[in-house]
């Protein structure tokens, strides 16, 4: 193995983290070259000093104080409930679960009619939902595939009536993947694909909203989680198999990169 | 009524962590009184996502929400730094092989030189330093922290070490 090489590796030598096969190129290498030798030392000379000099900083002592009481403020519901010191007998409990959920069923029944809203939105996020799964199935996840937000952008030119905002957060963990043409609620939209790790995350967008509306997140439908908001005008639905926290964190990163 | 509510068990595991989630913050914002603010932010977060936490390594998965609203805050509120793209193969160093006096040089570094070539690092070369040297993560861990590839991640490292090897044997360096 030459200098150059050895010297590209001998980082992660340091560290114990590459494979064998490499590791013993370095060994043997080392042996042999006293520069490279010396580069080594000098890391561990470096390592020695950054680990050496209590570089880590404590929490201050109030900071653990000031994140257990927003802690019991941000639980204050579930606290009392668990911890309160009287229940009622079972049979009061049957009875008053029995209750609340007439009392919700006369609700319902009196006031969904009246939100034809619900049923709208209802119906978008079932095609949000399908058009994610399908866009897995086969590979038509995307029409264009690049990593580069000013590749991606222009590919919709001419192939939809709007031009979609397109933002990369790979510096946040969810690098843009490519896009796709998509079809929801009667019209064509563009869908953009991100990455979380192994997993996709398709946002549909499409124009016409009004105003910002504030990100909400959507029931669970079989182990997928859809996040929508409005913002800039567009409509924008996030749906993806990550985890609920970091879809919500990539809603918001989105969020505070398009313009109000 | 041996019951735990969540927010005991989060306090039993996750709040342990308080001091290594406070040192990654303090040294992303580079300031207290920031990451203080974004250590509460991050524990509230997690507080929050606790319930998606599915077991594996608990300081990892801590760090992955410290260091995202860390960025979250930086971009909010030091925009012109979170704008500064950082082009990582313009930045990368020229290697030249080290002196002899470099490894004295560095046995020499006192605390103040070393948290200053610290702080110069650019944000994504600190975290990985940070990650590896102060909190012992393996490359796997940190890949899935930053997510980033294992080979991001190595070379990110040998990086940052040159810089700080520049840095601290610089001529500026000795005589502050």
């Amino acid at each position: 193995m030459s200098c150059k090489l050895t010297q590209s590796y001998v980082s992660g030598y340091l560290d114990g983290e590459l494979d064998l096969v490499h590791k013993i190129e370095i060994d043997q290498h080392l042996e042999s070259c006293p520069d490279c030798a010396r580069e080594l030392e000098s890391l561990r000379s470096l390592r020695a000093a950054l680990r050496g000099n209590q570089l880590a900083y404590a929490a201050p002592a109030a900071l653990r104080g000031r994140i257990e009481s927003a802690l019991a403020s941000a639980a204050p519901a579930e606290t009392r409930e668990r911890k309160s010191a009287w229940r009622l007998p079972p049979m009061w409990q049957w009875a008053g679960a029995f209750a609340v959920l007439t009392i919700f069923a006369v609700a319902a029944w009196r006031i969904v009619p009246a939100l034809t809203g619900a049923s709208a939105e209802q119906r978008i996020a079932a095609e949000v939902f399908t058009s994610h799964v399908r866009s897995l199935e086969g590979d038509h996840l995307s029409d264009v595939v690049s990593t580069d937000q000013h590749t991606v952008k222009p590919w919709f030119n001419g192939k939809l009536d709007f031009s979609p905002p397109v933002e990369d957060l790979a510096g946040d963990g969810f690098p843009l993947a490519g896009g796709r043409l998509d079809y929801l609620e009667g019209r064509e939209v563009a869908a953009l694909i991100y990455k979380r790790r192994l997993h996709v995350i398709n946002v549909f967008v499409w124009p016409g909203a009004s105003g910002t509306v504030s990100a909400r997140v959507l029931a669970p439908r079989q182990g997928y989680n859809t996040i929508e908001w409005s913002r800039g005008g567009f409509h924008f639905w996030a749906v993806s198999d990550v985890n609920p926290a970091d879809l919500a964190e990539f809603a918001r990163l989105l969020q505070a990169r398009i313009a109000p | 009524m041996p019951d735990t509510t969540r927010q005991e068990r989060f306090e039993q595991t996750v709040l342990p962590h308080l001091d290594a989630a406070y040192n990654l913050a303090r040294w992303l914002t580079r300031n207290e009184q920031d990451a203080q603010d974004v250590t509460q932010e991050a524990f509230l977060r997690a507080f929050r996502f606790f319930d998606g936490y599915q077991g594996g390594n608990m300081r990892a998965w801590l760090f992955t929400i410290v260091r995202n609203t860390c960025y979250t805050w930086l971009h909010h509120n030091r925009p012109a730094e979170a704008a500064e793209e950082f082009n990582e193969e313009i930045h990368s160093p020229q290697d030249s092989g080290p002196a002899d006096p470099e490894l004295q040089l560095l046995a020499q570094a006192d605390r103040e030189s070393l948290r200053r070539a610290l702080e110069e690092l650019p944000d994504v070369y600190r975290e990985a330093i940070i990650l590896r040297e102060l909190e012992g993560l393996s490359y796997k861990e940190i890949a899935d922290v930053a997510s980033i590839s294992i080979g991001t991640v190595m070379s990110r490292l040998a990086r940052a070490r040159t810089r700080l090897r520049e840095a601290l044997c610089a001529p500026q360096a000795k005589e502050s």
